[in-house]
């Protein structure tokens, strides 16, 4: 067993297991959007980043694909993991605000607001889609093509692939299309419609530890 | 002098990664012996080597130097390094792309020049740098560059007047906008 | 010399070799160095190498003063260089209508011919000998001095110079652990960019238990603006080899492998050649020179693509899989090419071993600052009067650079910064040029040393448009993974193109700010990490420049085009019609010999007119 310290609580995992894991084991949710139990890690949605190590030297990385070390200090919800977790979602929603999951996450985590300049696309690139078919159905329909800015997700050569076997498995797991936000009005990337059924949880604590989700009691969290 | 060199038995050996058969020394083959990556020839690579037609694609479109479009029998290269760049490699470049009416990776519709960009070749003395058929061209400015590639054109052309106006009126008709400059320079041929 | 033809078995051979071939080189001191580097090349000098050859055969010189085609002699501004032996001679701007009077005049009369030598633009006098030159004499070459003696594509020049007695003596004396201890004690640290120490890399990786383990040498040089590890493998690709090889022999590494981009053919070529010539010897293969310890080298090409300089980006692309990094950990000393252990190295990095095993890390580390030892070699490229390579101890000064070696600033204009680090580092001005290059020094002014370009702007570099540049470079090269690198990169670089336009506010401003910040801790590898410095490290130090640009809609350099206007100054223009000629765009107008005008509406700002204009009638406003 790994034992090591999780907001603050001495936890034990064993050796292998995830932050992720190790977390939603210990009731501590952490947002993601590329990440799905039956797939192999990929760690490019960021939004589960945590924060490693002692203050003052430590880091953030996903905690999706980082193992469990002995004796590591890891902070789920601490300020700068907040801040960082509630720009990328802002990033996200002025990407592609018709993705209920997104708007969802928007609501869950307080962003109220999107700064940047509107764009409406239709995926975010999280590969989950390409992982499923590769893993879980053993074939290679699809996969990324390019880089950079220019990256998408497309069959070989842009045209049918033989490969495909039609399972739509692509479609069930995409978090950006599987369901649309009816909510966001054309002016507005952000629909929030959600905020009124699930009362706004704390932002962030430092050591401490939070068992409700969400949390309705920490006044402190709430004025935030 | 007489050198070890001369006394080698030069190996045909290219001492390449043992891996020689890795994806992307296999599509750098591909490219040197047909210029370009030819979908059909991925496709048959793919049937007899057992590969996968989705990753030779996104190998072949993650890599710069890979191309899956032919390339034009006169390759035109601007750096784009920082040194190119503070002493106006921007501008050169544009001027490149106004003149032979191709944006920076493209290619001509005659296939005749392909126009590119890379991030730095480093010799950045010679900034702002453009490479002609792998000839280094050093310190451009959108004048100059102009002044080269007129000149180019014409050793390309290097025919005779007849033919070269000959071929004037069939790129004006393809809209090719090297016609115009051409057409331009034919009185003074 | 059977040792040439048949390859050596055992170290006295080696050593015996390394007699006779210094011995021949004693005896013949007269040779010519011509540039061969890719800069003087570009000037011509392979033409004047043969053109040499010819002349020396005409005049039956061709058996006393041999002719070595050399790697970058260093001061590329003076390109084509040539420098006489023994006397060091420097001749700068060489045609090939001087040949035959350097041929007649130096060789045969002993006597100099005045107008090619290098003329110091600062006391305005002529300087003979190459180490005399200010910019050589500011320096302390020791990985680059070979490239002026040594002819890139023969082993014997490297042999006779006491190449590869470094590896010798290892093979005679040294185990693994003393090799890596020479190496902590010479504190050296990665050229590569981070500046990791090299020991703790070497020694991670020797301490894995593995029957395979691979040693790689990163030369995928991709910095924009830096080109010291090009000049290495050019010039002088048997020290990188060499160094490969002990460092191979320190990790127990079996192979290694060398990592070329594929920019770089000549450079390809050149260490390919080394190979077969190491090969032919007996310095590669098994069981090499007797002592039981075998290791191959191989070459790996790169595709074109900035981010496999990232250690596991560059493990996936040697790999032949896209060139993406992963998470870390397992380290690549852990899991590495082909899942073994694998340490990378830079090539800078590896070239300074042999020096450190044949001096010792005592003497090596006399050079270089307190916490890392050595010389670092920076490529002074951008708006410096002596472009070219630089070595100088780690540690000197920003300003003894630029100032003392670079000459200052061409056509006296002010300095404004100097880029250091490539798409990584940031820019550093006037009040930072005290600041020693130091690994440490520079990242906590918010630079980075990188692979050790530096490019000197002056007052018409428009620092705003410096980091568009950047942006876009990042936003070209990004793998385009980690949603914040590639969403978070191109939102960066709208919203400093907004800036550049005139079209932002400042809230856009502080929004940006957040941006990278954010963009900075959430990335999983280096090029995000980094990717934020050009942007963070300008609005450090020139923030009012930002300022002006989005408040007053003005860009003070001149360079942002939605901010600038050309226009004819009537009482200057002669209406000679040069610039009317010349426009791209028909958008000058004017009867000849009366004063034209530029039509705003048609202009493209491209800047040809103001380049043609002989009376500086057009102005930029």
């Amino acid at each position: 067993m790994i034992n090591f310290m999780l907001n603050g609580l001495d936890v034990a995992v064993e050796k292998g297991t995830t932050l992720l894991d190790a977390a939603s084991f210990y009731g501590i949710e952490i947002p993601t959007l590329c990440h799905d139990e039956g797939l192999s890690p990929y760690g490019a949605c960021r939004l589960c980043l945590v924060e490693i190590g002692e203050p003052g030297r430590s880091r953030l990385v996903t905690s999706c694909t980082y193992p469990a070390e002995e004796g590591l200090l890891v902070r789920t919800h601490s300020q700068r993991v907040v801040n960082t977790r509630k720009v990328i979602i802002e990033l996200y929603l002025a990407t592609c605000p018709s993705s209920k999951v997104i708007q969802d996450l928007a609501s869950r985590y307080h962003v109220t607001q999107v700064r940047f300049q509107q764009k409406h696309d239709n995926c975010i690139l999280c590969g989950l889609c390409i992982r499923y078919c590769k893993e879980q159905m053993q074939g290679k329909a699809i996969g990324f093509v390019n880089r950079g800015v220019d990256r998408r997700i497309t069959t070989p050569f842009d045209r049918k692939s033989e490969e495909c076997r039609f399972c739509g498995g692509c479609m069930y797991i995409c978090p950006a299309c599987q369901a649309r936000c009816q909510g966001p009005a054309e002016k507005s990337a952000v629909c929030n419609a959600c905020l009124n059924l699930s009362p706004p949880c704390l932002d962030h604590f430092g050591e401490t530890m939070c068992y409700l989700d969400p949390c309705v009691a920490c006044e402190q969290g709430r004025q935030k | 002098m007489s050198g070890l060199a001369g006394n080698l038995r030069i190996d045909r050996k290219n001492f390449d990664t043992r891996n020689g058969e890795s994806l992307v020394a296999l599509l750098q083959q591909v490219q040197e012996k047909h210029n370009y990556l030819p979908e059909h020839v991925l496709r048959e690579l793919a049937c007899s080597r057992g590969l996968s037609l989705m990753e030779m694609y996104s190998v072949a479109t993650f890599y710069k130097s890979f191309n899956l479009q032919p390339r034009g029998k006169h390759n035109i290269v601007a750096c784009m390094g920082t040194a190119c760049h503070v002493q106006g490699g921007e501008k050169v470049l544009e001027e490149l792309s106004r003149m032979l009416g191709i944006k920076p990776g493209e290619t001509s519709r005659d296939g005749e020049y392909s126009l590119d960009h890379v991030n730095c070749l480093g010799a950045c003395a010679l900034a702002p740098l453009v490479v002609v058929d792998g000839d280094y061209h050093g310190n451009m400015t959108a004048a100059r560059v102009a002044a080269l590639i007129k000149e180019k054109l014409r050793e390309h052309k290097g025919q005779t007047a007849e033919a070269l106006n000959q071929e004037i009126g069939q790129k004006a008709q393809s809209g090719c906008c090297c016609a115009r400059l051409l057409a331009g320079e034919i009185n003074s041929v | 010399m059977d040792a040439l033809q048949t390859g050596m078995r055992s170290l006295p051979e080696l050593l015996n070799l390394q007699q006779q071939l210094k011995k021949r080189r004693e005896q013949q001191q007269n040779y010519l160095a011509v540039c061969g580097d890719t800069g003087c090349t570009a000037w011509g000098s392979q033409n004047i190498k043969g053109v040499f050859q010819k002349c020396l055969q005409q005049k039956g010189l061709d058996h006393i003063t041999g002719l070595k085609f050399t790697g970058c002699l260093g001061l590329c501004e003076s390109g084509p260089v040539v420098i006489v032996f023994p006397q060091g001679i420097f001749y700068q701007k060489v045609k090939e209508s001087d040949i035959e009077e350097i041929v007649e005049q130096t060789l045969l009369q002993g006597k100099i011919v005045e107008r090619l030598l290098y003329q110091d633009p600062l006391s305005g006098e002529k300087i003979i000998y190459a180490p005399e030159i200010p910019f050589y004499r500011k320096q302390e070459r020791i990985l680059l001095v070979n490239n002026w003696e040594i002819d890139p594509s023969s082993i014997e020049d490297y042999l006779a110079l006491g190449g590869y007695s470094a590896f010798g003596s290892v093979l005679a004396s040294m185990d693994s652990e003393y090799v890596i201890g020479e190496i902590k004690k010479s504190r050296l640290r990665g050229r590569g960019g981070a500046g990791f120490p090299t020991w703790q890399k070497w020694e991670e990786c020797s301490e894995m238990a593995a029957a395979q383990k691979y040693i790689i040498c990163n030369a995928d040089e991709g910095d924009p603006g830096a080109f010291m590890d090009r000049s290495l493998l050019e010039g002088n690709p048997h020290s990188v080899l060499e160094g490969l090889i002990i460092g191979g022999f320190a990790v127990g590494a079996t192979e290694g492998i060398i990592y070329v981009r594929a920019e770089y053919p000549t450079a390809v070529q050149k260490i390919r050649r080394a190979l077969i010539q190491a090969h032919e010897l007996g310095l590669l293969g098994e069981n090499i020179l007797g002592s039981g310890f075998s290791f191959n080298v191989s070459v790996s090409v790169g595709a074109g693509a900035f981010v496999c300089g990232e250690t596991s980006a560059l493990v996936a692309s040697v790999e032949g899989r896209v060139g993406e990094p992963r998470q870390k950990p397992p380290h690549l000393a852990e899991r590495g090419y082909n899942n073994c252990p694998t340490v990378i190295n830079n090539v800078e990095t590896l070239a300074n071993i042999p020096s450190i095993i044949s001096k010792g890390a005592e003497v090596y580390r006399r050079t270089g600052t307190e916490k890392s030892g050595g010389t670092k070699i920076f490529s002074l490229v951008g708006k410096v009067r002596n472009t070219g390579l630089v070595e100088v101890p780690l540690g000197v000064s920003l300003r003894e650079i630029i100032f003392d070696i670079g000459g200052g600033i061409k056509g006296g204009k002010a300095f404004k910064a100097v880029q250091t680090g490539g798409p990584s580092g940031g820019c550093l001005p006037a009040s930072m040029l005290d600041l020693p290059t130091d690994f440490d020094e520079l990242k906590a002014a918010g630079s980075m040393m990188g692979s050790g370009g530096m490019i000197v702007l002056d007052e018409e570099t428009c620092m705003v448009d410096l980091a568009r540049y950047f942006l876009k470079f990042l936003n070209d090269e990004s793998c385009g993974r980690c949603f914040t690198c590639r969403e978070g990169l191109s939102r960066m670089l709208e919203m400093v193109e907004a800036i550049t336009k005139g079209q932002s506010s400042m809230a856009e401003f502080a929004l940006l700010k957040e941006l990278a910040a954010v963009v900075k801790d959430s990335t999983m590898c280096g090029l995000g990490q980094t990717g934020a410095n050009p942007v963070l490290s300008t609005i450090r130090y020139f923030a009012e420049e930002y300022r002006v640009h989005i408040e007053e809609g003005r860009c003070p350099a001149g360079v942002c085009r939605d901010l600038i206007q050309f226009q004819i100054n009537t009482e200057l223009c002669n209406g000679c019609g040069a610039c009317r000629n010349k426009c791209p765009v028909e958008a000058i107008e004017g009867e000849a010999k009366a004063p034209h005008l530029i039509r705003a509406a048609l202009c493209t700002k491209c800047g040809i007119c103001l380049e043609t204009c002989r009376y500086n009638a057009v102005i930029k406003l």
